[in-house]
């Protein structure tokens, strides 16, 4: 660590977290330091409403999808009574892994493939061999007799399924607040109100800190600086290629709005919300020339006035803080599974809207391949940079990394508040919540 | 390519099959471009699936599904000095084991070929090295040898991988 001692290392246990984050200014330590990844773990990734799953993963009981959460090795499943159960994959026998990572099915009951404990869909034990053998061995009352291990709270809304570690600040529907009408809008993109995980997960692993990965989520600065090569290389591909007129292929139409200026990001608008949540475009964004979807079919199931809401929703990124961001045109969603400080998993999950068509789930897989897939033609100059800051902010020289754009002494910057599409209060909006989740719990609490 | 006889066009032999192939992978690794490009049929597709079972790229997530316009897109990117990824220009490097045909149709002028290799990618100062098996689908546009499908089997398809740039 930095040889004057950082403001976040004064304590050789626990770093000064709340040193870390100025009005307007964050330190390089939030990025690099192991114990702060650590702390994050333990206190924000616990403590936050974070993305686990989506219903049409797990349709019959038993169904399940083993992930990781917030570095602890989960089990999203399907109980009899149709709720979601979110469990920690591990035997409460002797910790071995229940089911690999991924996708499967139970039927009514896991079982243990080392010395073949078995459970019910809700995590109790349904059996344990040889049980004679504990007679009078104290095991009635041990941990181990409840079973596994419940992650904790789980909150469902229109599919999306949400869970907490730690029952420590407001509960699911004030946490996320208006981010459940975006959910609902993106929902209503199926004349069913349903959608559908559909098509696979494309995952990347990238070499820098989840926090540079979650700021350019909101971040409608760089597009025309970072974005050149491939809007310039859009542009003057189809300019050769087209016929006088002609209106380029959905692939080119996803890309080309990268390259639109100053004024239409600015102009885009977005909305800064409670505990580091945000809706970036919400006036208009890039993608909001190629919704992909039956306007007639939409205004049959919703009404005129629903279906206008609906077709004219189509924002840059919804920013579930910290786990996750959903795009509404197209249909994608990009999940941030934090692995080290310096290293981040990211997910680029596609849906379809039940009863759109299978234009719509297309338009969505397109957009993945071409923007966060490992192969993109968009992402490598991003990444490019995100793991050049993770090395440079390692070097010496002013430790703290600048947030001041469009902050102003004389507006509040508490949130819920509207903003400019290039306003760098979306990234204070994070900030501020990094802190308050962040603080050491208060005594007696978890 | 072989002369055209009375008969009709003579079928590319077992060694000019293998050739191309080979061929193919010497002109991405030395970043010719535009006479890799000219390979493909006009309506020629690269596809690098997701899964190792992938059946449609359209329809199922996939790294990559290019045609002409979008490998024309790409390749014009690797090329643009505003590329910052590619500041210093990276390198790829093909390991190719010898083709084999796996089918061979000389009345429709269709031959498909499979190439296990090593690719290996250097960019920014870090090495990323992907074995998978390679799939030529290859028709005579011509008289010569063109690419309807390159589909690029990675060892490595379902699992989170670091950003790659070139083709493969």
């Amino acid at each position: 660590m930095h040889a004057e001692g950082p403001p976040g290392a004064q304590d050789a246990h626990e770093p000064d977290v709340r040193s870390l984050v100025r009005a307007h200014e964050v330190h390089r330590d939030v990025y690099r330091c192991p114990r702060v990844f650590a702390l994050e773990m333990q206190r924000l990734w616990a403590r936050a409403w974070l993305f686990v799953g989506h219903d049409s993963q797990v349709p019959e009981p038993g169904d399940f999808v083993a992930l990781q959460l917030a570095s602890q090795p989960v089990l999203m499943l399907r109980r009899e009574d149709g709720a979601i159960a979110v469990l920690h994959n591990r035997c409460a026998h002797r910790g071995a892994p229940l089911v690999p990572e991924g996708p499967g099915r139970a039927g009514r009951a896991l079982r243990c493939p080392y010395h073949g404990w078995a459970y019910r869909l809700d995590g109790r034990i349904a059996g344990v061999p040889q049980r004679g053998g504990y007679a009078g061995s104290g095991f009635d009352e041990a941990a181990a007799v409840q079973g596994l291990t419940v992650y904790g709270e789980v909150a469902m809304h229109r599919g999306f399924v949400f869970a907490r570690a730690r029952a420590d600040g407001p509960g699911f529907a004030e946490a996320l607040g208006e981010l459940l009408d975006a959910l609902d809008l993106i929902a209503d993109r199926s004349p069913q109100g349903r959608l559908r995980v559909a098509g696979g997960v494309l995952r990347s692993v990238v070499r820098a800190n989840w926090k540079l990965y979650l700021e350019n989520v909101n971040d409608a600065f760089h597009p025309p600086s970072t974005h050149a090569s491939v809007t310039g290389a859009a542009g003057s591909t189809w300019a050769a290629a087209a016929a006088p007129g002609q209106e380029p292929p959905l692939a080119l139409r996803q890309l080309l709005p990268f390259g639109a200026g100053f004024d239409f990001f600015d102009q885009m608008g977005a909305r800064l919300l409670p505990h580091g949540h945000s809706i970036l475009g919400t006036r208009q964004s890039i993608h909001t020339g190629y919704g992909g979807l039956d306007a007639q079919a939409l205004r049959a199931a919703h009404g005129e006035v629903r279906a206008a809401r609906v077709l004219a929703f189509a924002p840059q990124n919804v920013v579930f803080y910290p786990s996750m961001a959903l795009k509404g045109s197209p249909q994608v969603m990009r999940v941030l599974r934090p692995l080290a400080p310096d290293r981040t998993l990211l997910e680029a999950w596609a849906f379809e809207p039940e009863g759109a068509g299978p234009q719509a789930l297309r338009s969505a897989l397109l957009y993945n391949r071409q923007v966060f897939s490992p192969l993109s033609m968009v992402a490598h100059d991003d990444l490019h940079l995100f793991e050049g800051q993770q090395h440079r902010l390692a070097a010496d020289g002013n430790p703290w990394v600048s947030l001041h754009r469009g902050a102003r002494a004389d507006t509040p910057e508490a949130p819920p508040r509207d903003v400019g599409g290039l306003d760098e209060g979306l990234l204070r909006n994070q900030y501020r919540a990094w802190a308050d989740l962040m603080a050491a719990p208060a005594p007696g609490q978890p | 390519m072989n002369a055209p006889t009375a008969a009709g066009p003579v079928p590319p032999t077992r060694e000019q099959l293998v050739d191309f192939v080979a061929h193919e992978a010497q002109l991405l690794d030395e970043q010719r471009w535009d006479e890799w490009e000219a390979l493909f049929a006009a309506d020629g597709w690269y596809w690098l699936p997701a899964s190792p079972a992938a059946r449609d790229p359209l329809d199922e997530a996939c790294h990559l599904y290019d045609d002409h316009l979008l490998r024309t897109v790409r390749l014009q990117r690797l090329r643009s000095p505003q590329a910052h990824s590619q500041q210093p220009r990276g390198r790829g490097h093909h390991l190719l084991q010898a083709s084999t045909v796996l089918e061979r149709d000389d009345a429709a002028g269709c031959w498909l070929l499979r190439t296990p290799f090593v690719y290996t990618e250097l960019r920014a100062g870090h090495t990323v090295t992907l074995p998978g098996t390679a799939r030529h689908t290859l028709v005579r546009v011509d008289g010569a040898l063109r690419i309807r499908l390159k589909r690029v089997d990675l060892l490595h398809a379902d699992q989170p991988l670091p950003a790659v740039e070139f083709y493969l």
